[in-house]
Order: C-alpha cells, then sequence, then structure tokens
C-alpha cells in the first residue's frame, strides 16, 4: 500500500528558524529518508514554498483564481498533482482544466515547489521499488 | 533570535520555543498594544508572557497556538499587575490555567479576523511616525516588532548599547507623544498605512543590504528580519501586488548575498558574482512572488525593481543578462517613481545595450543633483575609462573616493585608479 503523509506545522515559526537551524532539521529528517530509500519504500520527497506564494483555483460555474493558500476547513484534501510548467500562468492552465474534467465545488490551490527529489535511491531489488516505477 | 528567545536553553525544545517567541511577536504585541493602548505594557506584557512560556512549555509541551497563548497569558499577566497594585483579588497563576485550550482556541478565531490584520499594520505603522528620521524608524521597529535586544541593534548600527537605548527610548516617547491611530482604518487609510510600512520594511533591509567589511556580520540579520516582517505583510494582505513586489525584491536581492564579498571582504560586482552561490530557493520563491503579482496588471515601484533583479537571478551567466528588457524595466521605474537614482540606474543598461557615449549623454544632466552621490562618480568615470577619456576619468574616480561610503567602496574604486596607473605608465614605455 503506498501512503502520503503531509507535513504540517507553523510556517511563520518555520520561518524564524536561522538557516543553521533549517539545515539541522533538514539532515535529521535525511536519516529517516535515507532508511525509507535504502528498504525502497520512500517515494518522491517535496518541500514546498511558503503560502504566500500560494494563488487557489475555486471551482464554480466560472472558476476563479485567488491569492493566497486554500484556507477552507469544509472541504478535505483528497489528492494532489506534481506538474511541470513554464511559469504561475501555465499551471493555472493545468488546474482549469482538472477544474472542467471535474466540476462541482472545491479549489485546486496552486503552490509552487521549492524542493523535488523524484526518488531517493533506485534498483534495489523488490516489488516496494517497482511501485515507484524505474 | 529575540534577547527573551535566547533564554530558551539547549536542544531541540529549546530552539523550537526560541522560534516559536520570534514568530509570536509581531501578532501578540500587536494584539496587547489593542488591549492596553500603550506600548510599554504591551511589551511587558508580552515579556511577562515569554517569561511563562519558558517555564510552562518545556513541562506541558508547546500549546497548539502559541500566539494566542502569549496573549492571553501577556493580557492576563498585565491585568494581574494592575490588580494587584490596586490590592483587589488576582487571577489564578499560570499554574491553575495550564489547560488553556478552550480559551486558546476561542481567542485564536478572534485573532483570524481583519482585527488581527489592523494591529499587527498598526503595530509596524506607529514605527514609521513621521517625526523620526528613518534610523529611527528602523531601530525602533527592530526593538519593537522584531524584538532584537538594544545590544544587537547598537552593534548593526555600530554605536554603543547606551547610545542606542537612549535612541531608542527618545523615539518611543516621541510615538507615545503622538496619537497613536486606534480606530479601525478605511480602506484608504489602510492602504497609506500598508505603503508606509512597506517602505519601512525595504529600510531595514537597506540597512542590512549596504553594509560591508566588519558590518557584514552585525547587519546580516537585519535582511532576513526585514524578509521575515515583508512575508508577515504578506500573510496578512495575500491580494497586494506591492507586497508580493517587496517581498520578491527582498528575496532576490537577498539570494545574492553570498557571493557579493571576497574573503577578503572586498565587493564582488554584479557580473563578477559566482552565480553558483547565489541562494537557489530564495530566488525561486520571487520569481514565484512575482509571477503571482503580474497577474494583477497594476505594476508599482516595488514589482518592476523586483523585475529587474529577476533579469539578473535568470541570466545564467553575466553575458546572458538581458540589458535591453533591463533598460525597459528602468523605463517604467522612471515614470512609476522618477528620480535622478533610477536615471543613473537605468543608464547602466542603456551603456551595454547602446553603449557608453549615449549613457554618459544621459547621465551628464543628473550632475547638478547627484553632485554628492559615490556611484554617479563611479559610472561616470567607469564610462570615461571605456571612451578612453582617461584624464577625466581620473577626476571622476577621485572624487567617487572622496565621497565613498564605506572601505569597499573606496577600495573598489582605488582599483580602477591603479589600473589607469598601470596602463599609463605602460603606454609610456
Amino acid at each position: 500500500m503506498l501512503y502520503a503523509i503531509f507535513c504540517y506545522s507553523r510556517e511563520d515559526v518555520v520561518g524564524a528558524w536561522t538557516s543553521a537551524e533549517d539545515a539541522a532539521v533538514m539532515t535529521r529528517l535525511a536519516i529517516v529518508e535515507q532508511k525509507l530509500a535504502v528498504t525502497g519504500r520512500l517515494g518522491p520527497v517535496v518541500r514546498l514554498l511558503p503560502t504566500t506564494t500560494a494563488v487557489t483555483l475555486r471551482k464554480g460555474r466560472e472558476t476563479l483564481v485567488i491569492d493566497g493558500p486554500f484556507a477552507e476547513t469544509r472541504e478535505q484534501l483528497l489528492g494532489f498533482y506534481v506538474v511541470d510548467c513554464e511559469g504561475l500562468e501555465q499551471a493555472i492552465d493545468a488546474a482549469r482544466e482538472l477544474a472542467m474534467a471535474n466540476p462541482g465545488t472545491g479549489a485546486y490551490e496552486i503552490r509552487p515547489i521549492g524542493l523535488y527529489r523524484p526518488v531517493a535511491v533506485r534498483g534495489l531489488p523488490g516489488g516496494a521499488m517497482k511501485r515507484f516505477g524505474a | 533570535m529575540s534577547e527573551m528567545a535566547s533564554m530558551g536553553g539547549a536542544g531541540m525544545d529549546g530552539a523550537w520555543i526560541d522560534a516559536a517567541l520570534t514568530a509570536a511577536r509581531p501578532q501578540a504585541v500587536a494584539a496587547l498594544l489593542r488591549y492596553f493602548r500603550d506600548l510599554d505594557t504591551a511589551e511587558e506584557a508580552f515579556q511577562d508572557a515569554c517569561l511563562r512560556a519558558l517555564k510552562a512549555w518545556p513541562k506541558n509541551g508547546p500549546p497548539r497556538d502559541p500566539t494566542a497563548w502569549l496573549i492571553l497569558v501577556g493580557r492576563n499577566a498585565a491585568l494581574d499587575g494592575v490588580r494587584k497594585r490596586s490590592k483587589s483579588a488576582p487571577l489564578p497563576s499560570e499554574e491553575l490555567i495550564s489547560d488553556l485550550d478552550d480559551a486558546e482556541a476561542a481567542l485564536a478565531d478572534r485573532l483570524d479576523g481583519e482585527h488581527y490584520r489592523d494591529d499587527v499594520l498598526r503595530l509596524l505603522f506607529i514605527c514609521c511616525h513621521p517625526d523620526l528620521p528613518a534610523t529611527q524608524q528602523v531601530a525602533v521597529a527592530l526593538r519593537i516588532v522584531s524584538g532584537l535586544s538594544v545590544r544587537q541593534i547598537a552593534r548593526a548600527f555600530l554605536v554603543s548599547e547606551a547610545a542606542m537605548e537612549q535612541r531608542i527610548t527618545r523615539a518611543k516617547a516621541r510615538i507615545g507623544a503622538g496619537d497613536v491611530p486606534f480606530d479601525t482604518p478605511g480602506p484608504l487609510e489602510r492602504a497609506e498605512r500598508l505603503s508606509a510600512v512597506a517602505a519601512m520594511v525595504y529600510l531595514i533591509f537597506n540597512e542590512g543590504y549596504s553594509a560591508s567589511g566588519e558590518a557584514v556580520q552585525a547587519k546580516g540579520s537585519l535582511c532576513d528580519e526585514a524578509i521575515r516582517l515583508a512575508r508577515l505583510l504578506l500573510r496578512l494582505f495575500q491580494g497586494e501586488p506591492e507586497v508580493m513586489g517587496l517581498t520578491a525584491l527582498l528575496l532576490l536581492q537577498h539570494a545574492r548575498a553570498p557571493a557579493r564579498f571576497d574573503a577578503a571582504g572586498a565587493v564582488v560586482l554584479l557580473e563578477d558574482q559566482d552565480r553558483g552561490l547565489w541562494n537557489r530557493r530564495m530566488i525561486t520563491e520571487g520569481l514565484a512572488l512575482i509571477d503571482k503579482a503580474v497577474r494583477h496588471r497594476r505594476p508599482g515601484p516595488y514589482l518592476v525593481q523586483a523585475a529587474i533583479a529577476a533579469e539578473h537571478a535568470r541570466a545564467e551567466r553575466a553575458q546572458d543578462t538581458s540589458w535591453a528588457r533591463i533598460d525597459l524595466l528602468y523605463g517604467d521605474l522612471e515614470q512609476l517613481a522618477p528620480s535622478p537614482v533610477v536615471s543613473l540606474n537605468r543608464a547602466v543598461a542603456v551603456s551595454k545595450v547602446a553603449g557608453p557615449e549615449a549613457a554618459l549623454a544621459m547621465i551628464e544632466p543628473l550632475a547638478s543633483r547627484l553632485s554628492g552621490y559615490f556611484h554617479f562618480f563611479g559610472l561616470k568615470g567607469g564610462l570615461l575609462l571605456q571612451l578612453g577619456r582617461r584624464e577625466e576619468a581620473r577626476a571622476a574616480f577621485d572624487q567617487a573616493i572622496a565621497l565613498a561610503n564605506t572601505t569597499a567602496e573606496a577600495a573598489h574604486i582605488r582599483l580602477h585608479l591603479d589600473r589607469l596607473m598601470q596602463d599609463g605608465a605602460a603606454a609610456e614605455k
């Protein structure tokens, strides 16, 4: 079974870390990631840019793009995509197409990715690794 | 980072508490200012709350909403003090109210509203008191909003702690004597406050960015502070393209910090910088913010400056820089915020696009207004040198050295002069 683990924390607190503290946390996390990676259990790893960089596309009869992250509590997180785009406009276009394919209510938050590691370690034999593709 | 926070102790808990107190400070002090309508009381209440947090959090674990906890405890502590002085019944101690979850949740709800936004804006805005000179605005904001210690601020401004203490006390007295605007601002007032506050955040950044030599270490953190404040403003005013532009500008400029000075502390010009040292994450964030801001189709001065910085950030090598686009952007900036310094900067782009002669013609009319400006003579000397007018170039460089603000600036011009002398000597042989 594949699982996604979403990381929630206080952005203002993380933003108040010194770069040394930030690096220390990333190093500690990397050790855990490495452990998962060598047993073939680690999929893509993503660190998002701050919510200040986000825009949100609201579904509806007409889609509406608003500045800022998704901030409602009525809807739940159901999935996510990682898309490689020229810029924000192209990413919004992609989200619009998704909205057309799945109309109704809800929203897509579009947030740039600051750090992306596809799959840390490949080539270990075993079924788990194959799930992530070659 | 704050002096309170530095008492947080070692280890992961200590670091987390430090960061939480630092992050909470602007919001918490701003809310306490609204309750007490007095800056000193608000600051003391926050300080009190921090001391209690340092005792309670390691024991009970961090609260779900540290900011709400600090506001509530700070408010109670200050009210308790008032009651004690008036000899009435004190409020229960924080031991008895250690489970603040319900109260926190209720308060957090109220914090999310417009109130909260205007609180923080007000706190920043009172630091922009028009009677205060720019450097004092910056010092007061760093003390009150960012919570830097007087010692840290004194070091950044290269003055003694006592002198800085006095300066901040005087500035705060001036703020206290004026009318602190407690009414909820209307849209126009809010926009005016926001623009004054944005300018002050930019001043804080520049104070850090313009440092050189030994001051780089002491002042470097001011750039980080300014970026934190800009991000805070942006979280509160998510749809403001100029706040996006300001944040992007600071990020894109600060991204170059690791490459701006060599090991000996000498200035490394943009075109000579090792671009591999630039901070990629900051650049990505800056570019993403510009992307967002341009969708509003209302470019302001910060956004245009950010777009200029972005042109440099996008060029993998100095020779890949699109000077034609930078020239156009400076043209926009001349319209939006005309100033001789903007025209001078445009002349650099013009010299790359149309040659030194065109650039020289462009800066000649600026001479009277920039007669005390180091960079004017630095650029003039450089352009004259390119045109082979060596004597005039030397005169301009001499003037530049006389006007240099830092030893690094002077040293840089001296390099040009040395080269002129060497070339001159070689030509005579």
